[in-house]
């Protein structure tokens, strides 16, 4: 398999702390690569990083073998590494399908058209229609984002990216305080993913975490601590002491 | 129940829907237009409505869309205006249209410029920044007083005929019909603007900058582009000032018009292009009334009307009209009928 996103001794240090230490990471194209670890070990750092919201201390980021650690946040977008928001991050003012009609123009390099009506292009909004369909938020297109149930958002929240069309997705606790009965609905979005897209996965949840991923890494105290299959890393018993909030004997 | 499907088709007329006139619309502009003709004795107050009305929208576009406060727009305004009087007074450009767009253009410039420098930090900084940058602009003027006539302003200058035919009257009723017309045309400008997939994004931009970026949106480029553009607006307001009176003061750069400036968009409403203008007039109208029955008092009432404004309105300062709009929404026929439409469509198996 072809290595599409990968971390070359990756560093964020703030001051007193060191939030991702010396972390290589590689993941594959097509892969379902989960990133777990207690609370506080760095995991939204380092996609903080990946997408460039924040600048490393050291180390490189390659996509496909090229750098772009230097690359700002909304090239690496055009370049196909997208992200999702553990606490949602939307258009409060704007509908769901503003937000997603937004995007799909954005990504169609039409975000600078001022003379054309929003709405206009035939294939843009049957676009938008068709991922608000994927997404069921097709009751609620017209509706203020602000407004819509928290379950709703969530889901606008990984449509967003979708319409991105990502190469690598990046889901920062995609199923994040949504109430137990909505869950599977955010669930079984984030499995329907098309195949091509590889996704990286940060989540708490251990039920989703093995249900969805084909490889998982462990960070802790901003280190990657264990990788492997999810065969490997449930038989590891490092990984259980973390996780029983012991400090690992051999680590 | 199932809610209907929405087709593409309601989405599409959904999305374009907002672009669409309204009548209340069509009226504002009939009646900005016949004033020309119906009230020629009010044409001075009209003309200073019309300037101050795009002088709003300007700043409309950059608070109300993209979300960026100034305290500074004075800048803007007072560079075309001593710009449009300059090459009158040394007869540089005579005729008045052209010497409207270069004095835009120049203020543009000087907002691409300064743009960078509101690109960061929070409202705090940004209103400190801009206003910092009028008063610095302020004192250029005062200082080069060879130049810009000092502290009695830039005097002397002859606006020549419009198109070389229409000379500029003391009654002002050339002025009035020329600074409608391009406040009418730049209404439409903007208007094309905001409803467009660009207009979309500035609102994104304003209504979270970090999603903005994670969707491929390079937040500053937008932001640069349109401080850019409403600084071109605020310089064409300014140069229409100049031209009609042909007169440039300091004063236009004071931190009083700048201040008087926001207090005429929150009294409209910012974020529907139309704010501006209703402030523009309500603003005016109060000020020449007022002004009549207490002539120095009268900035008590306007405070007193902006405490009211501000403490009935519920969501800051951009939504005190929604009601009103809500009204003009539920008086619009056609939108009603477009509803009912869609809603039939969205049923259809």
């Amino acid at each position: 398999m072809t290595v599409v996103l990968e971390t070359i001794n990756l560093a964020k240090r703030f001051t007193g702390i060191i939030a991702t230490n010396d972390v290589s990471l590689r993941i594959e194209k097509g892969a379902r690569h989960a990133l777990i670890g207690p609370n506080g070990a760095g995991k939204t750092t380092l996609i903080n990083l990946l997408t460039g919201v924040m600048k490393p201390s050291g180390g490189r980021i390659l996509l496909d073998g090229e750098d772009i650690s230097d690359v700002p946040t909304h090239k690496r977008v055009r370049l196909g590494i997208v992200r999702t928001f553990q606490i949602n991050q939307l258009f409060g003012d704007l509908t769901p399908l503003e937000t997603i009609g937004l995007a799909v123009s954005e990504r169609r390099g039409q975000g600078l058209d001022w003379w054309r009506i929003v709405g206009s292009r035939p294939d843009l909004v049957s676009e938008s229609v068709g991922i608000l369909e994927r997404f069921h938020l097709t009751d609620v297109i017209e509706e203020r984002t602000a407004v819509l149930p928290y379950g709703k958002q969530r889901l606008l929240e990984i449509a967003v990216a979708i319409a991105c069309r990502p190469r690598v997705l990046l889901l920062d606790e995609p199923a994040a305080g949504v109430p137990e009965d909505e869950r599977h609905e955010i669930l079984s979005a984030v499995a329907a993913l098309p195949d091509d897209v590889t996704v990286l996965l940060i989540e708490h949840d251990m039920d989703i975490v093995f249900s969805f991923a084909d490889r998982i890494s462990v960070l802790v105290n901003g280190a990657l601590f264990v990788e492997g299959t999810p065969e490997e890393v449930a038989r590891d018993a490092r990984v259980k002491a973390v996780y029983l909030g012991e400090e690992p004997v051999d680590a | 129940m199932i809610p209907p499907r929405p087709t593409i088709l309601a989405a599409t007329e959904w999305l374009s829907a907002r672009a669409r006139w309204h009548p209340l619309e069509f009226v504002f502009w009939i009646v900005a237009f016949a004033a020309i003709w119906l009230m020629p004795e009010r044409h001075l107050i009209l003309t200073e409505i019309a300037w101050l009305a795009l002088f709003a929208l300007s700043l409309d576009l950059i608070l109300g869309y993209a979300g960026i406060i100034s305290l500074g727009h004075a800048a803007f305004f007072g560079f075309g205006g001593y710009i449009a009087a300059l090459l009158a007074k040394y007869e540089i450009v005579n005729e008045p249209v052209l010497a409207l767009l270069i004095a835009g253009v120049g203020a543009m410039a000087l907002g691409f410029v300064t743009s960078f420098l509101v690109l960061r930090g929070s409202d705090l900084t940004r209103l400190m920044v801009t206003l910092g940058v009028a008063l610095l602009l302020r004192e250029l003027a005062n200082r080069y007083g060879w130049l810009t006539g000092g502290a009695d302003g830039l005097q002397g200058a002859i606006i020549q005929p419009l198109f070389g035919t229409f000379r500029f009257d003391m009654f002002g009723h050339t002025g009035y019909a020329y600074s409608v017309t391009v406040l009418f045309i730049l209404f439409l400008i903007a208007r094309r603007l905001v409803n467009s997939p660009f207009g979309l994004s500035l609102m994104s931009v304003k209504g979270n900058p970090l999603r903005s970026s994670a969707i491929g949106i390079s937040v500053d480029a937008r932001l640069v582009a349109i401080y850019t553009i409403a600084a071109g607006y605020a310089g064409i307001a300014g140069a229409l000032l100049a031209q009609t009176t042909a007169f440039a003061s300091l004063e236009m750069f004071s931190f009083d018009r700048s201040a008087d400036l926001l207090l005429v968009l929150i009294i409209g409403g910012a974020g529907y292009l139309y704010g501006g203008m209703i402030g523009a007039i309500i603003f005016k109208v109060m000020q020449d009334y007022l002004s009549a029955l207490t002539p120095q008092y009268w900035p008590f009432w306007i405070g007193l009307v902006l405490v009211v404004i501000v403490l009935v309105g519920r969501d800051r300062i951009t939504t005190w009209t929604t009601p009103f709009r809500r009204l003009a929404a539920r008086l619009d026929w056609r939108a009603a009928r477009r509803a009912a439409a869609a809603s039939n469509e969205g049923q259809k198996p």
